[in-house]
């Protein structure tokens, strides 16, 4: 049961991170003043997508909420940091964006903290 | 020069917008503890306990601040790469760690403030980096 709601965080967060990126970019820039927040609840309600990515972040809290019920945090927090490394690499290699010597090994050094954080 | 300045605005902004994303969510998820620790029902799967917890104030001002952080999420991947997003926003880990040991009087352990370090460091190292890579194709007014 353990495997099978890291399986689901980790596949939710992903999915929903990437969905979200690649929906905001296309949407414009945005910004949150009161008039922000009101163009950008019209921009989600306009793109399924988006509704599609923000679904998939409530699927990954709420497996993160049934992890912690069952096992530790320093499970739970290590084995959700899989879904940075997807993330970054399917950043690289779905929505082309150029990760360089220096994001690489500024990501490398958060995960080994997040993992030390959490452990 | 005009280039210059567009992006050092782009940059101000993707930079405050990070910040009240930071605040929002240690924010939140202080109010959000603290008020869970005054209801007395453990949560199940239940979801009347979830509802009737938001019905402590404190429960309901960390939810409130977690859906604007959310959506101020939003907003910075409009502006920045989720490559560079992940990472700068993991300093929320530090600012956790930091509030904990400062309110809370929690023990933190050598290890825990090792993490702490690299994440600090990490993040810093990729917000040296350009935030975006990629260009939007669609711009709203």
């Amino acid at each position: 049961m353990k495997w099978l709601l890291v399986t689901a965080m980790v596949i939710a967060t992903v999915l929903g991170d990437l969905l979200q990126s690649h929906e905001m970019k296309r949407a414009g820039e945005q910004s949150v003043s009161a008039r922000g927040f009101a163009r950008l609840l019209h921009v989600i309600a306009q793109r399924r997508l988006l509704i599609l990515g923000i679904a998939c972040n409530a699927v990954s809290f709420f497996s993160f909420m049934a992890l912690v019920q069952t096992e530790p945090l320093s499970f739970a927090v290590p084995a959700s940091s899989a879904s940075f490394v997807l993330e970054t690499l399917l950043a690289k290699f779905v929505l082309h964006e150029r990760l360089g010597a220096r994001r690489t090994a500024g990501a490398l050094a958060v995960l080994a903290g997040v993992v030390l954080v959490g452990g | 020069m005009k280039n210059l300045t567009v992006r050092s605005g782009a940059l101000l902004k993707t930079y405050s917008i990070l910040l009240f994303f930071l605040a929002l969510k240690a924010a939140g998820n202080s109010a959000m503890a603290w008020g869970m620790k005054q209801v007395p029902e453990r949560m199940s799967m239940n979801p009347a306990l979830y509802l009737r917890a938001m019905l402590n104030p404190f429960v309901a001002m960390g939810v409130v601040a977690l859906i604007l952080a959310l959506l101020t999420r939003m907003a910075l991947f409009s502006l920045a790469d989720l490559s560079f997003v992940l990472p700068v926003t993991a300093v929320g880990y530090v600012i956790a760690v930091f509030l904990g040991k400062v309110f809370l009087h929690e023990t933190v352990t050598h290890r825990r403030w090792l993490g702490t370090l690299l994440i600090f460091a990490g993040s810093a190292l990729v917000g040296s980096t350009s935030s975006n890579t990629t260009r939007s194709s669609e711009v709203s007014a």
